[in-house]
């Protein structure tokens, strides 16, 4: 770990890093998570789950797509393995995000420990920001940042999902409607401006395209399935293609 | 043994923690212990990225394509349009998530109010 108070490279402390990644909550794509949240109180409470099990599944999970999920197998009164199989394979997805983002995301002298403390913090909102702002942040202080971001992005949103339960049946279709839309349409423009590298965004083009395919073909397997074989497309076409050359941004 | 199976307060959140927890963060956890090892500027890496990033473009056309929830009930060429004018917005503004996502959502309001 870093010490708190040593600023001899100018760059700031670790407690400064940390503040900066927690201002990050001011931002639209949390904004648009916490819409999203309150969304998914309005569910769980639809399908008959109560309060205290939706805020706690928020915290220990913090995976929308598991937590949906989870309580679809709760609504149809699944057995504990089949339902563990059906959400672990929809956080398969955490495992090649998580690989990603911890190179960017460590630095020389970071434990390992605080990486796997961090990781489950990690979901697809904080995944795509932190791609957009990890390399503007000094490396020895990113694990403070995106700490800083990541955890209170949760925390908040535990606490939409314990406050807006109860009321959540007086939000009209219409504005559910739109809240729910912010998501997917966040996801796909962020995705697109962090993906500097061609290979990425070849891959980012290719997953958009197999993921309802598959979703037909293997509606369980579907988004791992897209992922491996996107990402394989892209990796093997973005590296072929002339001008330019992989891993190098435009 | 379902959610409900035992009438007891604790067996729900140990059910939570077994099918919802210990399901998703294992992931987490061996994503973290194989980054560790990996190196930023290589080929693998680049590799990897590649596979999340379409995998996290997959979650997003289910959730365009097959939404659930309130947004269900909407066309799937009301919902597929909405995100193309959105994204070709963004484009167009100069690569702004908030004009992208405004006019987006504006659009799949109109669709709605006139009754799509």
């Amino acid at each position: 770990m870093q010490s708190i108070d040593n600023d001899a490279a100018g760059e700031g402390t670790a407690l400064l890093w940390l503040g900066r990644g927690m201002r990050r909550i001011l931002s639209l794509p949390a904004l648009i998570l916490m819409s999203a949240f309150v969304g998914f109180a309005g569910f769980a409470r639809e399908s008959g789950v109560e309060l205290v099990h939706a805020v706690f599944m928020t915290a220990v999970i913090w995976a929308l797509p598991a937590q949906v999920v989870l309580i679809a197998a709760i609504k149809a009164g699944m057995t504990l393995v089949p339902t563990f199989v059906a959400v672990t394979l929809s956080s398969v997805r955490m495992m090649p995000m998580l690989t990603a983002l911890v190179p960017r995301l460590r630095a020389e002298r970071t434990r390992t420990v605080t990486l796997l403390f961090l990781s489950h913090f990690v979901a697809v909102t904080s995944w795509v920001m932190a791609n957009q702002f990890i390399d503007q942040v000094p490396r020895r202080f990113r694990t403070a940042y995106f700490g800083g971001f990541a955890v209170t992005l949760t925390t908040l949103n535990i606490a939409i999902v314990a406050a807006v339960y109860s009321f959540s049946a007086a939000i009209p279709p219409l504005i559910l409607g739109a809240l729910f839309f912010l998501t997917p349409v966040y996801f796909l423009t962020s995705l697109w401006a962090t993906a500097r590298e061609r290979v990425i965004k070849i891959a980012m083009v290719a997953g958009l395209a197999l993921g309802p395919v598959f979703y037909l073909v293997a509606p369980e397997f579907d988004l791992l399935l897209a992922g491996l074989a996107g990402g394989t497309v892209a990796f093997l076409l973005g590296r072929r293609l002339p001008d330019g050359k992989a891993g190098e941004g435009t | 043994m379902s959610f409900t199976s035992f009438d007891a307060g604790w067996w729900p959140f140990v059910y939570i923690l077994i099918a919802g927890w210990l399901a998703t963060d294992f992931w987490r956890y061996a994503g973290v212990l194989l980054g560790r090892r990996m190196n930023e500027n290589s080929q693998a890496f680049l590799f990897v990225r590649a596979v999340a990033t379409s995998l996290v473009a997959a979650v997003i056309a289910r959730l365009i394509v097959f939404p659930s929830g309130a947004l269900a009930d909407t066309p799937l060429a009301l919902r597929i349009g909405a995100a193309a004018f959105g994204f070709a917005a963004f484009l167009l503004g100069g690569q702004r998530i908030a004009v992208g996502v405004g006019s987006a959502v504006a659009v799949l309001i109109a669709g709605m109010l006139m009754g799509f």
